[in-house]
């Protein structure tokens, strides 16, 4: 075959690959919100559910999916970091650290339905946190460890070496080299790992199954105690466990979790392009 | 000689089982220029990096004997590691100021040491600036990213940057590589005005560098220091004959 020919071959494959990478996604959307787009109303988003979940809103679920996000991002941001920070700049390669790394691949490999019975066993049951977003969001929360300890630890590999040696030939001493030479400029990647967590936190249904997602609840939850309703799991319901719900309905409420996660990394990617352009090197 | 700034006894340096210096005595003056030469992997800049004790960063490292600043062996139980590297400043190969602004490189030692108030920061940078003569050129860019700069510029920035902890000792590993020849012979008259008030230790591969701007140079090859003396004598009548070789070209 003449090289040129195989070129374009190449090339026109290349290309049929990306497009089909693109299509579904495309789909995904289009079908949501096209069926979806009709239920959307100021009542859909902020009231509460009547007549069985058949008519009213989702704002319980949305209130909930919210709350567990953010409780998971604030037990596994910190401890996901520090654990990075850790590997990265402290641990040197012993059986530790070895083990630690290993944990992380295979926190990382767990299926979600298995978080969910860990949740129920550790949280619910042992330390008797009961079916509460407290549970739920712990559990969510180690299910994104692996994601955010990951891009953590690339991010603080990617800050030069020379920041740690210019800082601590200063006389700072190792963590403040750490505070205030490192961690800042791995801010933009410790925030990607942070949106990837947070989009998959917002929509996993298994883990919130047995640890805090409730069926129906008539009020919202008034503390960490209680328990919640949340989009992924009310979208099962509604599509699976209570007949005679309309269509539109039923895409709206997936065109709302996806809006919700999309709206939320969109905020995290605007921090981080901020910070990107602050820090440059 | 005068008031001694660095000495050494007998100090030997190990990375794991490689001696990379062996048995080392010197002494170096106050406020005068120190060049430190000879062939790569002599041990030259190793010898620099145990002055300020960077080479602890790298694991295996074994030190012996005794390195001796301000009166205290820098190698001692429980001696002042981040006091230390207040006092010996070091400027590296590579102009590598932090990705922030001027101002901010600057006052990056002041605010981990907390030598001043935030009030006095401004006087602070304009003096530390002053003293590269940087300042008439940054005044009103005090806050533009210093990796604008030029490589120079930047490099100056850098010794700037270790001036406000009040060195007194300043380290330079091959400060000068990175830079054009105008470029270099600006940062050589910067040092001959800094050694008024600092120790200066060079690291050079470029002779002519060494017998320009130094007032001694040292000798290595092969971890050990062959020869130290007055930059003249040991351009001119070196006692050793390794010593004569090396700077007259015929190897290294």
């Amino acid at each position: 075959m003449k090289p040129r020919l195989a070129q374009k071959i190449a090339f026109a494959f290349l290309l049929l690959a990306t497009l089909l990478v693109v299509l579904p996604v495309l789909v995904i959307l289009l079908i949501i919100v096209a069926k979806g787009a009709s239920a959307i109303s100021w009542d859909f988003l902020f009231s509460m559910p009547r007549d069985g979940m058949t008519a009213g809103g989702i704002f319980p679920a949305i209130l909930g999916t919210l709350y567990l996000v953010i409780g998971a991002i604030i037990f596994a941001v910190p401890l996901g970091v520090m654990a990075a920070v850790y590997l990265v700049e402290y641990s040197s390669d012993n059986w530790l650290s070895r083990l630690v790394k290993l944990s992380i691949v295979n926190l990382a490999g767990v299926p979600s339905v298995v978080y969910g019975l860990f949740g129920l066993g550790i949280f619910v049951t042992f330390f008797r946190f009961g079916a509460s977003i407290l549970s739920g969001s712990l559990t969510l929360g180690i299910m994104i460890l692996p994601v955010i300890i990951t891009s953590s630890r690339e991010a603080l590999e990617s800050v030069p070496r020379h920041f740690r040696t210019v800082s601590l030939s200063l006389g700072a001493s190792r963590w403040q080299t750490i505070r205030h030479s490192v961690l800042p400029h791995a801010l933009p990647g410790i925030l990607t790992g942070m949106i990837l967590g947070l989009g998959r936190a917002a929509g996993e249904t298994a883990p919130i199954l047995f640890t805090v997602a409730a069926f129906y609840l008539p009020r919202l939850p008034q503390s960490v105690f209680d328990q919640t309703m949340a989009l992924p799991y009310h979208l099962y319901v509604i599509s699976t466990q209570v007949p005679g719900i309309a269509e539109n309905v039923r895409y709206g409420t997936a065109l709302v979790l996806l809006s919700l996660v999309l709206l939320l990394n969109l905020a995290a990617i605007l921090i981080r392009s901020r910070f990107r352009r602050k820090k440059k090197w | 000689m005068s008031e001694i700034s660095i000495e050494t006894r007998g100090l030997n340096l190990f990375y794991g089982d490689f001696q990379a210096l062996i048995g080392i005595d010197l002494q170096i003056p106050a406020r005068k220029v120190t060049a430190l030469i000879g062939p790569s992997g002599c041990g030259k800049s190793t010898l620099l990096r145990v002055f300020n004790r960077m080479n602890d960063l790298i694991d295996g490292v074994r030190v012996s004997g005794q390195v001796i600043i301000g009166g205290q062996d820098i190698f001692a139980p429980g001696a002042d590691l981040l006091g230390l590297r207040e006092k010996v400043g070091m400027v590296f190969q590579r102009p590598n100021p932090f990705p922030l602004s001027v101002y901010e490189n600057i006052v990056f030692g002041l605010a981990v040491h907390r030598l001043a108030r935030r009030q006095e920061y401004g006087g602070i940078v304009e003096q530390a600036l002053r003293s590269v003569l940087l300042w008439d050129d940054l005044k009103d860019r005090l806050h533009h990213s210093a990796l604008k700069l030029s490589l120079e510029q930047q490099q100056r920035l850098c010794i700037a940057r270790v001036l406000p902890l009040k060195p007194q000792i300043l380290l330079m590993d091959e400060p000068c590589s990175a830079l054009d020849p105008i470029a270099t012979l600006h940062i050589e008259e910067l040092m001959q005005k800094l050694k008024k008030k600092y120790t200066i230790v060079i690291v050079t591969h470029n002779m002519q560098q060494a017998a320009r701007a130094s007032d001694r140079t040292g000798f290595l090859y092969l971890g050990k220091l062959i020869e130290i003396n007055e930059t003249v004598n040991i351009f001119t009548k070196p006692a050793q004959a390794m010593t004569e070789n090396y700077i007259s070209g015929r190897f290294g």
